[in-house]
């Protein structure tokens, strides 16, 4: 017989810190919960009606003065409280939220009622992630439709997934074994099999993983393919005749805009670029860049985004 | 001049009371129509603040001089208002019908100037899902503003319209000698909601007509 | 007290009261009286409870098994949707306020009916307009956006009847805008002689508080479902991103409303609390001036908390953080409320009719809905918590657990002065403690099915999380009961039920000092109030 769950796995290097903090609550609202009943129920017994407890109150102002002081307590106190806690749990959705330069990235496309993943050696897979073990993982997301949110329980991560913009989670597992993956944004008929499972594997096996799917163009290839195909390369490359940003060494660069703005050349960057290219237009250049709204999918942009990353790549850190 | 009846309400101990009552009432009403605006108006900020190129193009392509007009037109129909509440504390009935019935003429003026400017927006093609065309960068977007145009100055409109019938009801009642100076609520409060619907055109004509023209 | 005098024998007799004025359509529905109003709220809102209620049911039902077997997965979602439609704007949100609000308010200010009955009548249509457009779109198909309408789902994608529904609410709005601002200018304008502010009792207080984010805030939710509204029909927007529009902003929109109206519906039960707990321990609520701060603290704080529904919706962690500080601070005054409560009970001399388990229920309820809260509150650990069962296990408490705890309570205790008759004792004490034990039963499993990762609005879930699901359930058909015996019992009780005197608690208050049931015009002589709240004296036995 199976038994009864009560606590989920602990299969990431974020678990401990979330369950921690849990934990931690777990304790003081336990103590403040069973208090307040505890006193409730003494109370109620020792002052009921009829019952010859000594209900007199010695001096009136002593008595407010001592009510007061009692009052001002139980406002600071938990106000103390409160800020450490907060101040705790901040720190912890900060590493949460917080990239690590190595990350490996995996692209992943949600769509009404499923999700597409793409590595960069460009393999794909749907409803499952098949991610090493030890090696911190980014997961760059976006939707074809409505909002999503990816959420794996587990790893203690979970964020949503949006159309029109690119949003990220990160983590690194630390236990081989199979999680759930679940979609926690109700996103129409389906929601509730938007469900799959993410595949933890020592290095060995997931480099057999790997290579078992290595028969196909890596993300950057295909992007670059893409790239030609739509005639990017018509402005953006070496022998351009029209005025055009070069793209080697652009991502992750602060990049100074003609309205006077500084952005970074990020995921979100590239994307809103080829869709809505009079948003950011770079100073010293004209806006003369066409959109390519409707004639891109959002598995294309990502490939385009990964090639733009190949042509070289300066990685930061970035908090959303 | 006929004594008109302070028509006490029997919830009330006194007319003071309902006076005092009737007033707060209308102000906490006009708090939600600030906050029912305020969403329309921070729908618009923060989308013109994402696309300011295109919702200044668009800008440029509403109709100021009909716009300057209207609230030239609005203005004037504020001060008519507040005459004639000057009028009912004096008394004055004949007075009182003749400004609240300028009032009304004035803000009829305002919606017919507004239906003109309607048509001559859809004659250029500029109402959205009837017709839109824009020939130029970012046309979705310029299509946005137009949305957000006809909607905020549409509403602002049917808030007119609803005016106009208030101040229609207060002018017959003043007409059948229903208010005297010990009571003359009615119009007082009608009148802070006419400031209101004109206070609101004040922000809405800057913010939708003249940002983008320097 | 020398308020208006009525013989005690007085209520024994069939005397001239409200209730007595006329039976036809007429004088009901084109009433102005606003205990009669109350009672128009009162029955509406029950049958809409009945609906919700019974949409509960059903969810509950087909969560039994890991895959939906009572119903398709695309009723299921049109299901929960309706459930929390019509819970929060057609239940909740008008529960107290409408009901006891609307009876008691003058009642206990000494007026004889609110500043604008005519203003009140068109509430109580308004409120029914609402609901029939909301029950037409649930006849013609339903909606299956959730209660929370996010776009672009709502504005773009769904082939449910979002317009129908968000033309329901929308009106409703409107009635609560219309009740708020009615009960703002009658506490302010309409007191009795010696009645200051802070010898009014808490309920006021929480009337008052509550009135205040009705009139600020139900506009912003009006003009939010418009602009969904009007993108679902025209197809240009500021929400779906593929229209150039920015779904966050709906989330910030909506919950800008969503959040302060949480608060309107627990502010309320916080005071029928307040009401309860002081009679039935003989002694003034402690604290009486924090505990009115902190009402107006949490409506006033309760504004600025929005975006910790939003932690891990794309909005940036800086906002979150701002968001996460901001509502830990409005979890203070809550948890000062809570103490005082407790406090109230020392040295009193406590008896346990079936009101005081209502309100102790509320209390305990309360409490764990609200630590819950921090749970949430926290940054880190929400990553793990939003959008699963612990958050609906969290707001069911406060809900449910709170406000219908205290709602039940309020009703039982009112009832003898809203109807002039006693419920049978009995049956109201095994209903209180009925509903606690199913309550926690039905959605303490969801706290535990929430950590370990089951997201909301699923109807159909991983095998190994059934045993807690059948928990769940098995709770609620024991909930079922619990809220289906008042309904039974208070029917009954009147035709059958014991006479009421005037004040059958013994409970401070000017609504007590009048006849039960009360004359239309509440008081013979308007009351001159010469002492504090709750002055209660110890020695006094509670029943009479």
């Amino acid at each position: 017989m199976d038994s009864v769950p009560f606590f989920p796995d602990r299969a990431s290097t974020m678990a401990g810190q979330v369950d921690n903090l849990y934990f931690a609550w777990l304790v003081l609202s336990g103590v403040v919960a069973l208090a307040v009943a505890v006193l409730i129920v003494w109370f109620a017994i020792r002052y009921r009606q009829g019952s010859a407890a000594d209900r007199s109150l010695a001096d009136a102002a002593e008595h407010e003065k001592k009510m007061h002081r009692i009052e001002i307590v139980w406002t600071v106190v938990p106000i103390a409280l409160f800020l450490a806690m907060f101040v705790w749990s901040a720190e912890v959705y900060y590493q949460n939220v917080t990239v690590p330069k190595d990350a490996m990235p995996i692209y992943v496309v949600a769509k009404q009622w499923m999700w597409h993943a793409e590595h960069r050696g460009g393999e794909r897979e749907i409803n499952e992630l098949h991610v090493p073990v030890d090696r911190p993982v980014e997961l760059v997301m976006t939707s074809q439709d409505v909002i999503h949110s990816l959420s794996i329980p587990d790893f203690r991560v979970k964020q949503d997934v949006l159309p029109g913009r690119y949003t990220t989670l990160w983590f690194t597992a630390n236990r081989p074994g199979e999680y759930h993956l679940f979609c926690t944004q109700y996103c129409g008929a389906s929601h509730s099999h938007m469900v799959g499972r993410v595949v933890v594997m020592e290095p060995a096996a997931f480099e057999g993983w790997l290579s078992a799917h290595a028969n196909v163009p890596t993300m950057a290839a295909r992007g670059e393919q893409r790239y030609r195909e739509l005639g990017c390369n018509g402005c953006h490359g070496a022998q351009a005749t029209v005025r055009a940003p070069r793209l080697e060494g652009l991502f992750g660069r602060p990049v100074q805009l003609r309205d006077g703005r500084s952005v970074l050349a990020d995921e979100r960057f590239i994307r809103d670029a080829v869709l809505l290219p009079s948003q950011d237009v770079p100073a010293g250049y004209e806006l003369s860049m066409p959109s390519f709204r409707g004639q891109i999918g959002e598995e294309e942009l990502l490939e385009i985004v990964e090639y733009v990353k190949s042509l070289g790549n300066a990685t930061q850190e970035r908090v959303p | 001049m006929a004594n008109a009846v302070t028509s006490l309400a029997p919830q009330f101990d006194d007319a003071e009371q309902q006076r005092t009552a009737s007033n707060l009432g209308i102000w906490i009403f006009l708090a939600t129509e600030i906050l029912f605006f305020g969403v329309l108006f921070a729908a618009y900020t923060i989308t013109r603040v994402r696309f300011p190129e295109a919702f200044a193009a668009a800008s440029r392509l509403t109709n100021l001089p009909l716009a300057a007009v209207n609230t030239a037109v609005l203005v004037t129909s504020s001060l008519t208002m507040a005459l004639g509440v000057h009028a009912a504390r004096r008394g004055a009935r004949r007075a009182l019908v003749g400004w609240l019935g300028l009032t009304v003429a004035l803000a009829c003026a305002f919606l017919a100037i507004k239906a003109v400017e309607y048509r001559l927006d859809y004659l250029e093609h500029l109402v959205p899902a009837l017709d839109f065309r824009f020939a130029g960068p970012q046309a979705d977007q310029v299509e946005l503003f137009f949305y957000m145009y006809f909607f905020i100055t549409g509403v602002h409109a049917l808030h007119v319209l609803i005016g106009i019938g208030c101040i229609t009801t207060i002018a017959v009642m003043a007409s059948r000698n229903a208010f005297s100076p010990a009571y003359f609520t009615p119009v007082d409060v009608t009148g802070l909601y006419w400031h209101l619907v004109d206070v609101i055109w004040l922000f809405v004509f800057p913010i939708l007509y003249l940002i983008s023209r320097s | 007290m020398n308020s208006a005098v009525i013989a005690s024998h007085e209520s024994y007799a069939s005397h001239e009261s409200y209730l007595s004025g006329g039976w036809n359509w007429r004088s009901w529905l084109m009433t102005l009286d606003h205990k009669r109003i109350g009672i128009l709220y009162t029955l509406t809102i029950t049958l809409l409870f009945g609906i919700g209620g019974a949409a509960a049911a059903m969810i509950r039902l087909d969560l039994l098994t890991p895959h939906s077997q009572l119903v398709s997965v695309e009723t299921y979602n049109k299901l929960f949707s309706i459930h929390g439609v019509i819970m929060v704007w057609f239940f909740l949100i008008p529960s107290i306020p409408a009901t006891l609000g609307n009876f008691l308010v003058p009642m206990m200010i000494g007026a004889r009916d609110l500043a604008f009955p005519r203003l009140n009548l068109a509430s109580w249509y308004l409120f029914v307009g609402g609901g029939l457009f909301t029950i037409y779109a649930l006849l013609a198909g339903g909606v299956d956006t959730g209660w929370t309408f996010y776009a672009p789902y709502s504005t773009t994608f769904s082939s449910s009847h979002v317009f129908a529904v968000a033309t329901g609410v929308f009106i409703a709005g409107f009635s609560s805008i219309l009740t708020g601002l009615n009960f703002i200018v009658t506490i302010h304008e309409m007191r009795a002689p010696g009645m200051t502010w802070f010898r009014l009792p808490l309920f006021i207080w929480a009337m008052y508080a509550t009135s205040l984010i009705l009139v600020l805030a139900t506009p912003v939710l009006a003009m939010t479902l418009m602009l969904m509204a009007i993108e679902r029909s025209f197809g240009i927007g500021v929400f779906d991103p593929a229209l150039g529009g920015d779904p966050l902003l709906f989330q910030h929109l909506f919950w800008f409303y969503s959040h302060p109206a949480v608060y309107i519906m627990v502010v309320p039960a916080m005071g029928v609390a307040s009401e309860i707990i002081s009679c039935f321990c003989r002694n003034p609520i402690f604290g009486y001036r924090f505990m009115a701060y902190a009402i107006l603290a949490i409506a006033a704080f309760g504004f600025l908390v929005w975006g910790h529904h939003m932690f891990v919706s794309g909005q940036s962690a800086y906002a979150g953080t701002v968001f996460s500080l901001l509502t830990f601070l409005v979890s203070v005054p809550s948890a000062i409320k809570v103490f005082n409560w407790t406090a109230t009970l020392y040295k009193g001399q406590v008896s346990f009719p079936a009101p005081m388990l209502y309100a102790l229920g509320f209390i305990g309820l309360f409490t764990i809905g609200g630590l819950t809260g921090l749970f949430l509150a926290s940054l880190g650990l929400d990553v793990q918590l939003h959008d699963t069962y612990f958050v609906v296990a969290h707001f069911h408490y406060i809900m449910v657990g709170g406000s219908v705890m205290a709602f039940f309570g309020g009703i039982h205790f009112w009832w003898p002065k809203i109807t002039g008759r006693m419920y049978p004792e009995g049956w109201a004490r095994f209903s209180a403690i009925l509903t606690f034990v199913g309550f926690n039963l039905t959605f303490f499993p969801q706290f535990i099915l929430g950590y370990l990762g089951m997201p909301r609005r699923y109807p159909e879930y991983p095998p190994e999380f059934q045993v807690w699901n059948v928990f769940s359930s098995a709770g609620a058909s024991l909930l079922a009961f619990g809220y289906v015996l008042p309904l039974i019992y208070l029917l009954w009780s009147l035709r059958y039920g014991e006479r009421a005197p005037a004040n059958p608690w013994n409970a401070k208050g000017l609504e007590w000092e009048t006849a039960s049931p009360p004359p239309s015009e509440n008081f013979h002589t308007t009351p001159v109030v010469t002492e504090e709240a709750y002055a209660y004296v110890r020695a006094e036995s509670p029943h009479g």
